[in-house]
């Protein structure tokens, strides 16, 4: 029994290591996309600054400064869309897959001249990653009953980006619901004439919340190659923007419903390791890949309304055109 | 009207202030040169030379027999996925599953060949996996066209999620089912002879023209008749007509008395069969076995390759051509040279799709100011000649 509980313990703690990424990334879709630009750029977004965060982070030897390298690149990747999309009316899915292409590219070419370990940065110790941080009495407390590994395995022993994701969700959803940016963003999102109307600009709101999706993005990307795993692997965001994006729209753009589909995606993620090969009762063998599949599978039965409707905010996608 | 579809804005009709070569030769060749400064620009801050990469690359691509068999063969793909994206973009539908698309259509070509291909003889067993690798591709396309003409689900993130949906099956089938027995590397056994496509220089070789050998086969010929196909189909026939119609405003087509959501799910069902054909230029023509990752990359870049080509296939052709020759002559500078790998073309393609997509708007303004600076003065009008 008590065997039992550790590995549901250690499934849990894995589930909260693989979501935070997709919890940033979401929550940075669910900001752009309320005021109205769709961003499936978030996978090309976290690629990159997961790439200039290890690369930094390698060179200066600090996790810090390539968090800020990280955030960087990701902030300019998310400007370039503004400027395809809001300042050049582009459209906004041909300038987010160019991203996406762009810098799934760029990370091994830069990676290759820089570094020539074909598309890796080399692996980082010590202060170059974000370490993870015991909480005081963790070890003491390791053999209570069932409240000793909840406090040490699975709240204790995180590195700081963890805890700062999981605090971006309260952080965003009173910037959305209860401030005055978070109503004009809600409005461009839905009817940017009225905002425009209102004297707001439409292309500000537009451009502010592109800057904020690039920040948690760029903490996602960070959190990728100096938080969880340790240096830059070409590919390494391996489709987790797709997913996030996936959650955002399970969680029916709301930051809170948004966290649960982050964690459920990602406990798919950490039990389909674990499930490889095991006899469940009744159904028998899972294939892992359908477990991993499972997110989009997902995705694609609430959009056709299956489960619930998701319904994105009414302006996204369409570029705004000022009346003369 | 559940099908409210964004309209992408390279079916909008051009600037009714710039001529038609302006609009539709010059202003996108300037785009791709940007897109190829750009490019130059970066392999500068390398510490390479542009131009000399771009001679490695042009010799690479067009130098000798073997290369231009190389160039035409990834050029055979990237016809099939441009016109896939091409003829959903002219239903006003973004279609990126092209990826999962061709994916699948292979998936139909193998299970053909795999069934089949000791039973019957290469004539009979060409068409049915034509046939299969359309079916397989069109079918993989229709959930999400159904989802989207009936569900108002948003295509672009069904197709996305149905790219991912794909690689999962093709890996589990391909681990757990169509494994050839005891074998490591997830494969199918290698089909048949009778399951082989003819490569090219086996086919001329028959009119006794030795060619050097290539991957290139008889899948050309296919693409190019898929591009007559197209152009027959988007401008002379009816079906064509109406994908055009729906794609410039699915609400006035209705009182035209066109269904958009008939409309939607048959162009992406087109548009998926396109894609479904790399299959047959991979697996029948090239591996001949079913492997993971066949169709890795090539649905993604027909995107670039119809945005390049304005969604026309005269022009999907030279772009085909010319991501064609940026993949083998990218191998081989990769090749030539160890400072680049061979992503340079993958950045190159996110360039193009950055300029030729995504910011095709931003010189037509400045272009228009110019234009009207510099063109002849208009006549006279008529009252000063009374006068």
């Amino acid at each position: 029994m008590g065997e039992d509980f550790l590995l549901i313990i250690l499934t849990f703690d894995a589930t909260i290591r693989v979501s935070v990424p997709l919890i940033l990334a979401a929550l940075a879709g669910l900001i752009v996309e309320r005021s109205g630009v769709i961003d499936i750029g978030l996978e090309g977004k976290m690629l990159a600054s997961a790439f200039a965060a290890a690369a930094t982070a390698y060179t200066t030897n600090s996790a810090w400064l390539g968090l800020g390298a990280g955030v960087v690149a990701s902030v300019l990747l998310a400007l370039l869309h503004g400027f395809a999309c809001i300042t050049h009316r582009g459209n906004q899915i041909v300038s987010g897959v160019a991203i996406n292409i762009l810098v799934s590219g760029l990370t091994v070419l830069l990676g290759v001249s820089w570094f020539s370990l074909g598309g890796q940065t080399p692996p980082l110790t010590g202060d170059a990653r974000f370490n993870s941080l015991t909480f005081p009495g963790a070890e003491a407390v390791r053999d209570v009953p069932v409240l000793g590994p909840i406090y040490s395995e699975l709240l204790s022993g995180h590195n700081i980006l963890v805890y700062l994701a999981f605090l971006t969700v309260p952080m965003v959803w009173w910037l959305i619901y209860r401030t005055r940016f978070g109503l004009r963003l809600r409005a461009t999102g839905e009817n940017p004439a009225a905002v425009d109307t209102a004297g707001i600009s439409v292309i500000r709101m537009r451009y502010l919340a592109l800057i904020l999706c690039g920040i948690l993005c760029g903490i996602a990307g960070s959190y990728f190659s100096t938080g969880h795993g340790a240096g830059f692997l070409r590919e390494m965001t391996a489709g987790k923007g797709f997913i996030a994006l996936a959650a955002m729209i399970f969680g029916k753009w709301r930051p809170v419903p948004v966290l649960f589909a982050c964690l459920l995606f990602g406990f798919l993620d950490a039990i389909a390791i674990r499930l490889q090969g095991v006899e469940i009762p009744i159904i028998g063998e899972m294939p892992v890949q359908f477990i991993q599949a499972l997110p989009y599978i997902l995705t694609v039965v609430l959009l056709a309304g299956f489960i619930g409707r998701a319904i994105a905010p009414k302006a996204s996608g369409i570029p705004y055109v000022k009346e003369h | 009207m559940r099908t409210k579809q964004k309209m992408p804005p390279q079916m909008a009709n051009g600037s009714a202030k710039l001529p038609t070569w302006v609009d539709i030769g010059l202003l996108p060749l300037i785009n791709v040169a940007l897109a190829f400064v750009v490019s130059g620009l970066l392999i500068a801050t390398l510490g390479q030379d542009p131009f000399e990469a771009t001679w490695i690359m042009l010799r690479g691509a067009f130098g000798y027999e073997e290369s231009l068999g190389y160039t035409f063969y990834y050029t055979t793909n990237f016809i099939f996925t441009g016109l896939a994206v091409a003829v959903a973009f002219h239903g006003g539908l973004f279609n990126i599953g092209g990826e999962g698309q061709a994916y699948i259509g292979g998936l139909g070509v193998a299970i053909a060949c795999l069934a089949l291909d000791q039973y019957l003889p290469f004539g009979l067993l060409l068409p049915i996996c034509v046939l299969a690798a359309a079916l397989f591709g069109a079918g993989w396309a229709f959930i999400p066209a159904y989802l989207q003409a009936k569900r108002g689900s948003h295509v672009v993130i069904t197709t996305i999620m149905f790219n991912f949906i794909a690689a999962s099956l093709m890996v589990y089938l391909l681990v757990n089912v169509v494994i050839k027995p005891g074998q490591m590397s997830p494969e199918s056994r290698e089909f048949a002879s009778s399951a082989w496509l003819p490569y090219m220089h086996e086919a001329l070789a028959w009119f006794g023209w030795e060619v050097a050998q290539s991957p290139l086969n008889l899948s050309l010929i296919g693409a190019l008749v898929c591009c007559v196909l197209v152009w027959g189909l988007i401008w002379h026939t009816r079906w064509g007509y109406e994908i055009r119609a729906v794609g410039a405003n699915a609400e006035a087509a209705v009182y035209a008395g066109i269904s958009p959501s008939k409309i939607i799910i048959l162009a992406m069902c087109i548009s998926g069969a396109l894609s479904g054909f790399v299959g047959i230029n991979e697996l029948m023509g090239v591996q001949h076995r079913l492997l993971l990752d066949f169709a890795a990359g090539y649905g993604f870049t027909g995107i670039a390759v119809s945005l390049m080509g304005r969604n026309h296939p005269v022009g999907i052709i030279l772009a085909g051509l010319l991501f064609g020759a940026l993949y083998q002559g990218g191998a081989e500078l990769a090749f030539e040279n160890s400072a680049f790998s061979p992503d340079l073309i993958v950045v190159i393609q996110g360039l193009v799709v950055l300029f030729s997509g995504a910011l095709s708007y931003m010189l037509r303004g400045p272009m228009e100011r110019l234009y009207l600076r510099l063109r002849p003065p208009p006549p006279p009008p008529i009252a000063s000649v009374e006068a």
